[in-house]
Formats: C-alpha cells, sequence, structure tokens
C-alpha cells in the first residue's frame, strides 16, 4: 500500500505514556499524534484489515477441514498494527521481517492471496513452493523477509536487514515485527545493544496481544511495560494503541522519520490483542471467553475503522460491496489453494542448495 | 443453497471428537466470528466459531455425540440473501474429509534422488609457479583479504577481529585496509551478531562471520541451523543467505572442555550447509575464498593448533579450490587414512612411521566434510581394501562414523577388514597436561590401528 500523499495532523493527541519517561540530554522523538486519514485513505486501511480478517478466518476454516496442516497461528484481532505500520514505509526500499503469525504480513505487503492461501494448504503454486508452510514463507520482491519459525530470531534478523540498509547506503529500513514472548528472548537484547551502537535504521515492533502463547505478559515479563525495553540501550520506546490503525499510522510516521534521518533504532509497543486461540489447536483456556468478547465488543480494529467511515459519510451499503468484494478474493485464494496441485515429488531434492559441489 | 458446517480439525493430529455443545439453535442468527460449538479433542475442549453470517438451518449432528470424524457435516447455515425454508440437500454425514489431496503414497524413485555430481579436480598448477611459504593464519587472512577487494559486499565481523587485530591474529591487517565499515568488531553477543550477519547476508550482503572459537558459536547454532542453512529451501529457492561462519575449532591446549571440542558432525549432518575444515595453507587460502565467493551459508572449521604451521602456497592471482573435493595428500597401497584438519598431519606423520615398517599408506584429507567427497573414498579403499578414519573429535556420531557408513555401503565387497575409527578418548577434555595428551589422538595411535587392521 502507498504512503498517504499528504498527512493531515489534528490535535487528538495519542497516550502520554511515554512522554512521561524523558531522559534529560537525549533526544527523543516527537510524541505522536493520530494520524488524520481522509476518507480514500481510511478506506485503504479497512479493505487491508478486512482482507487480513476474512483470509484469516478463512485460513481457520480450510484449517477445520485438514487442508491446512501443521501449526497454524491467526493474525485476527492484530489488524490494525500491520496495516497502520506498513503504510508508513516504502514498498520496494524498506524491509519487513516477522515470526510465524505471519499472513498478514504477507497480504499487508502486497502479496497475492492466491499464493499465500496455496503455500497454506501446501501446493506447488506457494509462494515457498509449498516447502515453507505457514510459518516459513518469503517474498524477497516485496522486501519480506519471512516468516520465521524460531521465537525472537526476526529481531537479530531483522537487525542485520538493517545492517545491508546501512551499508549498501540504500535508505532503505527493516520492519522487525516480533511478539510479547520474543521480547523475553536474549538475543532480542543483544540486538538491541549492536542496533544503537551502530545506529541501524530498524523498527522494533513489539505486537503485545497479551499472551505468549498461554502465558500473559504479566506473569513472563517483569518489566510489561514493554516500551521500556530499549531504555538501558537508548533505544527510545512509543507505546501506542494497537487497536487503532489511525494511531498506530501515526507512531509509525514519528518512527520511520526517526530511523531514517540516521538516529538509531526505535522500539514500538502496539497495545493489541488476538482474538484467536496462540495457533490453530490453542483452546485459550488460560483467559475468559468474556475477555474475548469485551475486545472484540469495545476495540475492534476494523469495527472502529468503520464507524469512522460512516461518520465520513460512507453508506452502509458501500461498505457491504466492499465486503463482499472481499469475501470473492479470499474465497477465490481458497478454491485456488484447493486446487493447485501438490508440489512434484522432484521438488524434495530443489533448493537445499543454490550452486552444485 | 445452504453453506455446509463441517467437523473441524483443531490440531494437526485431530481425525474424530466429541460434539460436546451446541452454543446456537436452530433459525438463531450469526454473524462472523461466534462460537456455535464446544467440541473435545484428544487434547482440549475447543470453540468452534462460524465464519460466515446468515441463520442456522439445522442441527444435523446432536449434542454429546462422540467419534464425529473431522469432515462430517454438523449444521447447516442459510446465507443471509437467501430463503430459510430452501434448507440443504447436504445434511449426510459425509465422513470423510473431502479435501481433493492425491493421497497416493509418494516414494522416491531414482528420477528424484539427489543428482549424481562429477566434483571437478583442483585446477592444476602451471609448471615454474612460484609458491610461497606461508603459515595457516596467513593464508586465511590473505583470502579474505582478495575477496573484500573483488567484492564490495564482503565484509568481516566478530569479536576482537578489528582493532585487537584477531583474537588469533587471522584478520591481522584487515581494518588498516578495509576500514571499520568492512571489519566489524562486536560485542561479546555471539546469538545476537550471528543473527545480525545472517540477515545481512538474506539482504544481499556476503558477510564472513568469525567466531573467536566454535565453542562460543552453540550460543549461536540456532541462527548457523535453523536461519541460514534451511532458508533457501524453504523460501522454494527464492532467499539465498550466502554467509561464512569461520573460526578455530576442536581441541587446543590446556584450555580444558569447554574450550576443546570438534563440532564437524554437528554441522555435517545439516542439509543446507556447507561444512569446510582445511588442514593446509593452500587449502585454507582456496577453500576459503570458493566458500566466501559460494552463494551457500558455509561453515569453515579452522585449527589453531594450524594457524602457526607454514606449507607453501602457489602464488597464483586467484587461487581457489573446489568444494567438495577430497585431496590425496599421501598415495599408498596397503591401507588408506582418511582424515581432515589437524588429523591430517598425524596421519602423515603416522604413514611416515608405517613407512619404516614397510607398509605403504593413503593418506586422504576430506577438506570438505559436507558434501562428503565419498568417490575419492571409496576408489582409495577399492585400492587399499583396508580404511581407518583419524579424527580429532569424539567417535560417537563422528564424521568417522559416517565414512564407516559409506564403505559398509557401497564398498563392502571391498573390505578385507573393519573400517575403524582412531579418536580422542570418549571423555570431556581434562585440563592436567598428563591426561590431556591421553585423551587425544596421536600418530601412535594411528600407527597402531593400522598395524592392528593389517595383523602385523
Amino acid at each position: 500500500m502507498a504512503k498517504s500523499a499528504s498527512p493531515k495532523k489534528n490535535n487528538v493527541k495519542s497516550k502520554k505514556a511515554a512522554s512521561s519517561q524523558l531522559i534529560p540530554n537525549r533526544e527523543r522523538p516527537d510524541e505522536p499524534e493520530r494520524y488524520s486519514a481522509d476518507k480514500e485513505t481510511l478506506l485503504a486501511f479497512y479493505r487491508e484489515m478486512l482482507l487480513i480478517r476474512r483470509f484469516e478466518e478463512k485460513a481457520g476454516q480450510l484449517y477445520g477441514l485438514g487442508l491446512i496442516g501443521g501449526f497454524c497461528h491467526l493474525y485476527i484481532g492484530q489488524e490494525a498494527v500491520v496495516v497502520g505500520l506498513q503504510s508508513a514505509i516504502e514498498p520496494g526500499k524498506d524491509s519487513v521481517i516477522t515470526g510465524y503469525r505471519d499472513h498478514g504480513h504477507m497480504l499487508a505487503c502486497g502479496i497475492d492471496p492466491n499464493i499465500v492461501m496455496a503455500e497454506l494448504t501446501g501446493r506447488e503454486a506457494g509462494i515457498s513452493r509449498g516447502k515453507g508452510g505457514s510459518m516459513h514463507m518469503f517474498s524477497v520482491e516485496h522486501g519480506f523477509y519471512g516468516g520465521h519459525g524460531i521465537v525472537g530470531a526476526q529481531v537479530s534478523l531483522g537487525a542485520g536487514l538493517a545492517f545491508g540498509h546501512k551499508y549498501k547506503e540504500d535508505g532503505g529500513i527493516c520492519l522487525s515485527y516480533f511478539g510479547d514472548g520474543a521480547s523475553n528472548q536474549g538475543q532480542v537484547y543483544e540486538s538491541f545493544n549492536m542496533a544503537e551502537l551502530w545506529k541501524l535504521p530498524v523498527i522494533f515492533v513489539i505486537e503485545n496481544n497479551q499472551y505468549a502463547m498461554g502465558t500473559s505478559v504479566n506473569r513472563a515479563s517483569s518489566e510489561d511495560q514493554l516500551y521500556k525495553r530499549g531504555d538501558s540501550f537508548r533505544i527510545p520506546g512509543i507505546q501506542v494503541d494497537g487497536m487503532d490503525v489511525l494511531a498506530v499510522r501515526g507512531a509509525a510516521e514519528v518512527a520511520v522519520d526517526w530511523v531514517r534521518s540516521g538516529k538509531g533504532p526505535i522500539l514500538l509497543e502496539m497495545k493489541t490483542y488476538r482474538y484467536r486461540g496462540h495457533s490453530m489447536s490453542d483452546p485459550a483456556r488460560y483467559r475468559s471467553r468474556d475477555e474475548v468478547q469485551e475486545v472484540r465488543d469495545k476495540s475492534d480494529p476494523i469495527e472502529r475503522a468503520k464507524g469512522e467511515l460512516l461518520e465520513m459519510g460512507m453508506k452502509e451499503d458501500e461498505l457491504k460491496a466492499i465486503d463482499k468484494e472481499i469475501r470473492k478474493i479470499v474465497s477465490d485464494s481458497a478454491d485456488f489453494a484447493e486446487t493447485s496441485p501438490e508440489p512434484d515429488a522432484k521438488e524434495l531434492y530443489t533448493d537445499i542448495l543454490v550452486e552444485q559441489y | 443453497m445452504a453453506i455446509d458446517l463441517k467437523m473441524p480439525a483443531l490440531s494437526p493430529t485431530m481425525e474424530e471428537g466429541t460434539l460436546a455443545r451446541w452454543l446456537v439453535k436452530e433459525g438463531d442468527e450469526v454473524s462472523s466470528g461466534d462460537i456455535i460449538a464446544e467440541i473435545e479433542t484428544d487434547k482440549a475442549t475447543m470453540e468452534f466459531e462460524t465464519i460466515e453470517e446468515g441463520t442456522i438451518g439445522s442441527l444435523l449432528v446432536a449434542e454429546g455425540s462422540d467419534n464425529v470424524k473431522v469432515g462430517t457435516v454438523i449444521a447447516t447455515l442459510i446465507g443471509e440473501d437467501e430463503d430459510a425454508t430452501s434448507s440443504s440437500e447436504a445434511g449426510e454425514n459425509s465422513g470423510v474429509v473431502d479435501t481433493e489431496t492425491p493421497a497416493e503414497v509418494v516414494t522416491i524413485s531414482n528420477d528424484i534422488a539427489p543428482p549424481v555430481i562429477v566434483r571437478a579436480d583442483d585446477p592444476s598448477v602451471p609448471e615454474g609457479t612460484i609458491m610461497n611459504n606461508m603459515t595457516v593464519r596467513d593464508a586465511l587472512r590473505d583470502a579474505m583479504a582478495e575477496e573484500m577487494r573483488k567484492d564490495e559486499r564482503v565484509f568481516v565481523m566478530g569479536e576482537e577481529v578489528a582493532e585487537y587485530q584477531g583474537a588469533y591474529k587471522v584478520t591481522q591487517g584487515l581494518l588498516a585496509e578495509f576500514g571499520d565499515k568492512r571489519v566489524i568488531d562486536t560485542p561479546i553477543t555471539e546469538y545476537g551478531f550471528a543473527g545480525i550477519g545472517t540477515g545481512a547476508a538474506m539482504g544481499g550482503l556476503k558477510p564472513v562471520i568469525e567466531f573467536m572459537t566454535f565453542n562460543f558459536a552453540m550460543q549461536a547454532i540456532d541462527h548457523v541451523i535453523n536461519s541460514a542453512a534451511k532458508t533457501n529451501y524453504m523460501s522454494g529457492g527464492q532467499m539465498r543467505c550466502p554467509i561464512v561462519f569461520r573460526g578455530p575449532n576442536g581441541a587446543a591446549s590446556r584450555v580444558g572442555a569447554q574450550h576443546s571440542q570438534n563440532y564437524a558432525p554437528w554441522y555435517a549432518s545439516v542439509p543446507g550447509l556447507i561444512v569446510i575444515s582445511p588442514y593446509d595453507s593452500a587449502d585454507a587460502k582456496g577453500l576459503l575464498k570458493a566458500a566466501i565467493q559460494s552463494e551457500d551459508p558455509v561453515v569453515f572449521l579452522e585449527n589453531e593448533m594450524l594457524y602457526g604451521r607454514s606449507f607453501d602456497v602457489p602464488d597464483l592471482a586467484d587461487h581457489i579450490l573446489p568444494i567438495g573435493k577430497a585431496r590425496i595428500v599421501r598415495e599408498g597401497n596397503d591401507i588408506t587414512i582418511v582424515s581432515y584438519s589437524i588429523g591430517v598431519g598425524l596421519s602423515l606423520e603416522a604413514a611416515d612411521m608405517l613407512a619404516e615398517e614397510g607398509i605403504d599408506a593413503e593418506v586422504i584429507d576430506l577438506r570438505t566434510i559436507r558434501p562428503l567427497d565419498k568417490e575419492t573414498v571409496l576408489q582409495s579403499l577399492a585400492k587399499t581394501n583396508n580404511l581407518v578414519v583419524a579424527e580429532e573429535g569424539w567417535h560417537i556420531c563422528s564424521v568417522g562414523s559416517e565414512i564407516i557408513s559409506i564403505c559398509m555401503e557401497e564398498g563392502f565387497d571391498n573390505l578385507d577388514s573393519p573400517v575403524t575409527r582412531v579418536t580422542n578418548e570418549n571423555v570431556p577434555m581434562p585440563y592436567a597436561a598428563n591426561l590431556e595428551k591421553l585423551a587425544l589422538i596421536n600418530a601412535d595411535k594411528i600407527a597402531t590401528t593400522c598395524r592392528d587392521i593389517l595383523g602385523l
């Protein structure tokens, strides 16, 4: 998705949490403001979030039908995070990397839903020719570097991608997404240290969906205000309402400006929530149904955007038509993914190495 | 037509489950995300959500039904634009998942087996080429410097590689020539900088990551294996990771158990990696250059005890050797000693001792551990009919174990005696000088084993 042309700021300040942590003599990024989107831009965000939601619902359904195997981690509830952030970077110039909950990131990078779904069903037409699966998908063409199954690995790898941007002097930055669970991994802090030492152009995005599999943030993190996790490395942190796509976009602008201007890394803590279990086989007994329902009712990012669009004069019918259109895209991707052939048996031994020795 | 709601698979292994409870009744309106039933799997009770909007038509499976097969239609949903009276015709239990997935068993026939590669020999060194006597350390340094001059994407990163000039002085002089953009000191954080290097390789650079020793690379082995080795395969060949992880491997001297270990067998077991472990200066230089030029991730295992030893290196503009090719370093007819790294020197010593007794031993330096040049090993076995593997490391699940398998599987008819391993003792490396000496492989042990095998 292209960066919106003229960002208009309004006076609605987002949460002040970060500003109270001002440390003297250290430059801090500006306090982000909620992005003031015109109807067209917000509609684009809405579409994108809806595509992710419907795609993930369909993936869950295909999993239930046995068409998708293994682990399948759905992004439902967190859509505003990736849509808001991806809208602020430059496709073709910047790079993106995340963990195994990656379907939404791929769609937000503009990757064809058909080949993502076909990878989920393990087919030849899948983006990894069926050899990666849900957790291991990549598109170098779209600057999407995975899709990594080891919790926290994408933080070091993302710092490495940022190192590459700086080394090549190509002006690019890296967005490295990880969860509240990964934020306790040792390599995250090793990478923070080097990223700040070397002023690497990387935005570390903690998608704090409150649960690392079944363990809540409070039970796993001695400092549960995760935006402060960069403090001892002098990496500024900002806490953001990750259920509000415009708040996310506003914070993304501040972060992108900071990082692109050579000031080094920045940390964004996105407070978000996943509606589904950790993976398809998680009964989610560690939280109540009421808790999930409350978030859905009060904070759903798509409903929020929808409400604002209606206020801006969009008609219910128009939104309904969009929903229908997106259902069609998703349903087509499922058909494509179901009917595409499995990889040829010859693929077993391809792509292990690039060269022959 | 109504939408069939089927019994879902809710875990990677679920085939059937219990429909514990309906949370909706016929005629209820539902929208996407509503939980309509609770289903018990072998592991847990899960909630079943609808992803469609509409009205529940009929509930086809009663609450409390056990052994409901995945894929059975359990309810129908009437879409909001449809007439609620046009009920589903798909009410019968299909009982089978209709995935349209070809279910035939895939057998690995010869046409999909890995291609047999005919490996190139070392390029011949032209007549009259000057030979420079240089240490392994300098040969490695020259290899990096030459590749850095040729390719801007190549950089060196690791602990003490720049200002300190290398913990073992392998990177001496590189900072002065290439500057701190391309010769980069890191904090002592192997996991982190191995990951940063791997990410940089994914992003199009060609990193040479130095581990002060491979003992410390255990902190980083996740990136070597999970991130670097598997990426090309997992991405269907679109994302490469051309990186070299290098540093000293194996026992040094009097540094005890945590600093004395041979990791060649560990890395050599991983598809997607190249593993090289040279012995002399010419191979160290020629193979490190090949490793840096390679588009694949390479683990390059050096040896601290060899850094200071000098060997001839041909004075060529671009001395580069083929990866995956073993070298016969001494020809013989009576018995073959297969080795790599520091074991090659010990094997040559043993061969000298045996020669004095009239035993003509052939010594093979594997040089590359993965892919392993089994053809050279098997050809030698066919000639000598007796084979010993000499390896500075433990014998269990060793490179020697692999050589034995190859000889059993593909050279059985050529064996006059059991293939035998000569290795370190099966203990953590002790510190005391006498115990360390006892624990390590040496030329005497190799020679003795050869005599035993030949019944001499």
